[in-house]
């Protein structure tokens, strides 16, 4: 737990909030666009910081609980600080068959975290998706927009060494 | 509108289009199960325990969403409801925490009863269960979220009806819940206490710490009673075990409050139990108080104003009556000194209304809220402006919001955002004391645009010529540079209120004297006028004010230069009636006013004084200041109050009063309403009625007063206050009625100056923004009263209660 407070407390530092405004800005007055004010916001941040939502709520005119419930309930919004590489492992059927939980196994043992975790260098973010769409890969994975198929426990060190 | 004829369960019952299957359900008397069904609120057809069957249909339906159709043949009791029903409560059960023996909620939890009603006792779902944590970072109520069953009603609340946005579902799925923002503790977040959620849920989720361990659901008594805190007069439970208050909830049915309070109504009485509370009359000798019996209390204390009388005449002895007292106490108080031969009875406190009083007696002739509050929430624009209502009377925004979601335009024009900000459709953060100038703009905008009521000014008002001309200079561009708010959003915010065919004014009367004096309220009273916003239902000017019964004590004549019923003392005519009913002479010599005891030369002729409830050397400047000399050098002081006050400590003799749980009487609301309170639990040690109290020390004082109870003394109230002529006690053991009532079958009056004003036409007033803020014609004297009066109450109830920590400057404490 401590890990996870140090990099709330290291991030919240550096919020720059300077930019919040700007990003929002076409969406003021008008409360059902909280979603995509949330999404803007999101793309600059990489995620949704505490101190930016809370600037979004006092500009929006719109409760704190309110967007927090909303960004919670999308799996889209991530509340917590993300990797500068997202590596998303397939669960898909046809990814499982061919050892998918073998490959995120041997991800979480390497960066010693578990899925949904992001180091603490923010480098890496693991997450699991459900298919990605390259079944003839399997098993697969993506880091950002780069596919990785065919893929067996000993490839995945050399495959994380090359993101930096 | 078209109707639409369904049959459930074998009856037939015609419905308007649009009615849900439940509603027409609940006309027949048929109770479908239901746990997110809340009529403030709309539907979100989240618990599914409301399923029917409809036949024909391939699933069952949840009735709370479902509208009924034409024809519709519903059976709300089949075996497959029943079955489906089942399920609903066997799968909420799976992962509720079955503690119902500890639970404060059983007795009264829905998911027990219906469990109860339909054999579920457990569940056959294995699994995961919630484990989350209490949050008891509050100091008023607990949250166990691991027995919330998601029916989202205090999410509802939260957001729509009371506006705090503290608490909304988070996250989805398994780990769904409800909470604030980022998971923050209650404390932390916006919650404003109000109680609504706790009042609201189905389960035992929520729980006031106060209850805590005091009681079950079916040992507890409930009692009516009125809130003794602002002037909304909210219709609360005391629920009473072993003659002790062990919590409120909101009285069901009222035209008042509804279900709804604020956290003072909620958690506020606790003061009941407070140590400070007076329970013995006292006597100072050698500057120390001793316990004495009442005889030697009331013996002492009429010996001496009987002194002070033979003395220095009547005109030495003053009363001052706090607006917080019963209309009973109140009228006792006033019949009291004028038997004594003087009209010297008056309240600080009223003074800080004034401006408001006057101003609308200059524009309709009459002082008084024009229309109900309940009114709010179905009028078509709102103008709030220098006010907060959340935070001064929490119902009137409530309503305001209500009527935002039935479509109505709001504005709020005041320097600094408030709780209704976020909701309005025009924010004019407006430079300090520029409302005068703000309000003449948009009446000279109004009329510029020609959006004026005409044929309202020409049949029902006077002075519009001179008027239009006067507010004509109010150019818009220039209104800018004063009020700091731009033309175009100026004209916008006119327009809307202008626009709307019924709109209302709402501003606090303790801002009227601090920025622009009484001018802002006749600016007020022109703006109304100019669009025919008065005498008409959901329109007209509200200016609340903000102590429980300041407008009952106004009514009953606790006042220097009027008798009950603001009947004046100069005509003969009321002297004569009141002199016949009180067997005694009344002055016609106008009282001193309360504001007045800081003129030193005529303060010098007061000798002796009988405070009622009022603190005026807490108010006024504590211990050291200017009143509370003038109060520790008079012959004689007597206090009457509930608690060891700052002026009690001053007196030479302290006559304990009972609360208002304590005790039967009557409050008048800030919309005329006269409202019956019950006593609930006996007043502490030997404290009694204050009503009693004066009417105990009448007869020590020689006067033949014959009441056995509160309702006596309405009684002769009510004989001679027209007013409030036909109301009694019977009638409000049944309902509340709103003055005037003039006779016995009248139902009451909720819009003033229907066809006509109480001075006859209603006046229009050219106000200068510049000279309305300098003072008036009165003394300095009343401004330096309204400067400390308006401060505060004293807070003699709330500081000595679980809210002193969350309370902020407000009024009415």
């Amino acid at each position: 737990m401590s890990t996870a407070v140090d990099i709330k407390e290291k991030v919240t530092e550096e919020i720059d909030l300077s930019k919040v405004d700007a990003l929002i800005e076409p969406f003021i007055g008008k409360k059902e666009m909280i979603i995509p004010a949330l999404q803007k916001v999101q793309d600059h941040f990489g995620y949704l910081p505490r101190p930016a939502v809370e600037q979004v709520s006092k500009r929006m005119r719109t409760p704190l609980s309110r967007l927090y419930g909303v960004a919670t309930f999308y799996a889209q919004f991530k509340m917590k600080p993300r990797g500068r590489y997202i590596i998303r492992v397939c669960k898909g059927t046809a990814c499982h068959i061919q050892g998918s939980p073998k490959i995120a196994e041997r991800i979480e043992d390497i960066l010693g975290l578990e899925s949904g975790e992001t180091t603490d260098d923010l480098r890496f973010t693991l997450e699991e998706v459900a298919c990605i769409g390259a079944c003839a890969l399997a098993p697969v994975i993506m880091i950002n927009d780069d596919p990785h198929g065919r893929l067996t426990p000993d490839k995945i060190k050399d495959i994380l060494d090359g993101y930096k | 509108m078209s109707v639409i004829n369904l049959t459930i369960d074998g009856k037939e019952v015609e419905v308007a289009q649009g009615t849900t299957i439940f509603e027409a359900a609940r006309q027949l008397g048929i109770d479908i199960p239901t746990f997110c069904y809340d009529p403030e609120l709309a539907p979100n057809g989240a618990c599914r325990i409301c399923v029917v069957e409809v036949e024909n249909a391939r699933t069952l339906a949840a009735s709370c969403v479902a509208p009924a159709g034409s024809g519709m043949v519903v059976h709300t009791q089949s075996e497959r409801v029943i079955k489906a029903r089942r399920a609903v409560l066997t799968l909420l059960v799976a992962n509720h925490p079955l503690d119902c023996i500890t639970c404060e909620k059983t007795g009264e939890c829905k998911l027990q009863d219906y469990c109860y009603q339909y054999g579920v006792s457990d569940s056959d779902f294995g699994g995961e269960v919630k484990e989350l944590p209490d949050d008891d970072s509050n100091d008023f109520f607990v949250r166990d979220m691991n027995k919330c069953i998601l029916c989202g009603i205090c999410v509802g609340k939260c957001q729509d009806v009371i506006g705090a946005g503290a608490i909304d579902f988070t996250r989805r799925g398994f780990v769904a819940n409800v909470g604030p923002a980022f998971e923050d503790a209650i404390e932390d977040s916006t919650c404003v206490f109000c109680g609504l959620c706790i009042d609201s849920c189905p389960v035992g989720a929520l729980t006031p710490r106060y209850s805590l361990g005091k009681g079950r659901p079916w040992e507890v008594e409930k009692k009516k009673a009125v809130c003794p805190y602002c002037s909304i007069g909210c219709n609360i439970n005391l629920h009473v075990k072993n003659n002790e208050v062990i919590g409120v909830s909101p009285f069901e049915t009222n035209l008042v409050n509804r279900d709804q309070l604020c956290f003072k109504g909620k958690f506020g009485w606790d003061y009941l139990k407070s140590e400070d509370r007076l329970t013995k009359p006292l006597i100072k000798s050698n500057g120390v108080f001793i316990e004495v019996s009442w005889e030697e209390a009331l013996g002492y204390a009429a010996d001496n104003i009987n002194a002070v009388k033979d003395c220095y005449g009547s005109d030495a002895i003053m009363g001052l009556c706090s607006p917080k007292v019963t209309n009973e106490e109140s009228y006792l108080f006033q019949k009291l000194m004028r038997s004594l031969g003087t009209n010297n009875v008056d309240s600080f406190t009223r003074h800080c209304h004034a401006p408001a009083v006057d101003g609308m007696m200059k524009a309709f002739g009459s002082a008084a809220i024009t229309n109900s509050i309940e009114e709010i929430s179905k009028t078509g624009a709102v103008l709030v402006i220098t006010a907060d209502p959340a935070e001064s009377h929490p119902i009137i925004s409530y309503r305001i919001r209500e009527a935002v979601r039935k479509g109505a335009q709001l504005i709020v024009a005041n320097p600094e955002p408030i709780g209704l900000t976020d909701l309005a459709h025009y924010y004019l953060p407006l430079n300090e004391g520029s409302a005068v100038a703000l309000i003449n703009a948009m009446a000279n905008i109004i009329i510029e645009e020609d959006l004026q009521d005409q044929a309202f000014i020409d049949k029902r008002t006077e002075g519009f010529a001179v008027f239009k001309s006067a507010v004509a200079k109010y150019k818009a561009e220039h209104a800018a540079k004063v009020t700091g708010i731009e033309e175009k959003e100026l004209r916008s915010a006119a327009r809307a209120y202008a626009a709307a065919e019924k709109a209302v004014i709402i501003s606090t009367a303790d801002t009227h004297y601090s920025e622009t004096g009484g001018g802002l309220v006749l600016a007020l009273a022109n703006l109304a006028l100019l669009t025919g916003n008065l005498g008409k239902e959901s329109s007209g000017l509200y200016l609340p004010y903000g102590e429980n019964n300041l407008q009952g004590v106004s009514d009953m004549g606790a006042l220097p230069s009027v008798l009950s019923g603001y009947q004046h003392l100069k005509e003969k005519a009321v002297r004569d009636k009141f002199s016949r009913s009180w067997k005694t002479e009344i002055s016609e010599r106008r009282g001193l006013s309360a504001a007045e005891i800081f003129d030193q030369e005529k303060f010098s002729q007061i000798k002796a004084m009988y405070v009622l409830d009022e603190n005026p050397v807490s108010c006024l400047g504590g211990k050291d200041s200017e009143i509370a000399y003038f109060l520790g050098n008079l012959d004689f002081l007597i206090v009457q109050d509930i608690f060891m006050t700052e002026t009690a400590a001053l007196a030479d003799v302290i006559l304990p009063a009972a609360a208002f749980a304590e005790q039967q009487g009557t409050y008048t609301n800030t919309e005329r309403r006269v409202q019956l309170t019950q006593q609930a639990v006996n007043p502490p040690g030997e404290a009694f009625p204050g009503w009693a109290v004066i009417a105990e020390l009448a007869g020590w004082l020689g006067f033949e007063w014959f009441y056995e109870c509160p309702g006596d003394v309405f009684e002769e109230m009510a004989l001679l206050t027209p007013q409030y002529a036909g109301i009694s006690y019977e009638r409000l053991a049944v309902e509340s009625i709103q003055w005037p009532c003039p006779a016995k079958e009248h139902p009451g009056t909720a819009v003033l100056y229907e066809g006509r004003f109480s001075r006859g036409l209603g006046l229009f007033t050219s106000v200068d923004h510049e000279k309305a803020a300098e003072p008036g014609s009165e003394t300095a004297s009343i401004f330096k009263v309204y400067d400390h009066a308006c401060q505060c109450q004293s807070a003699s109830m709330s500081k000595r209660s679980v809210i002193a920590n969350f309370i902020k400057p407000a009024r009415g404490d």
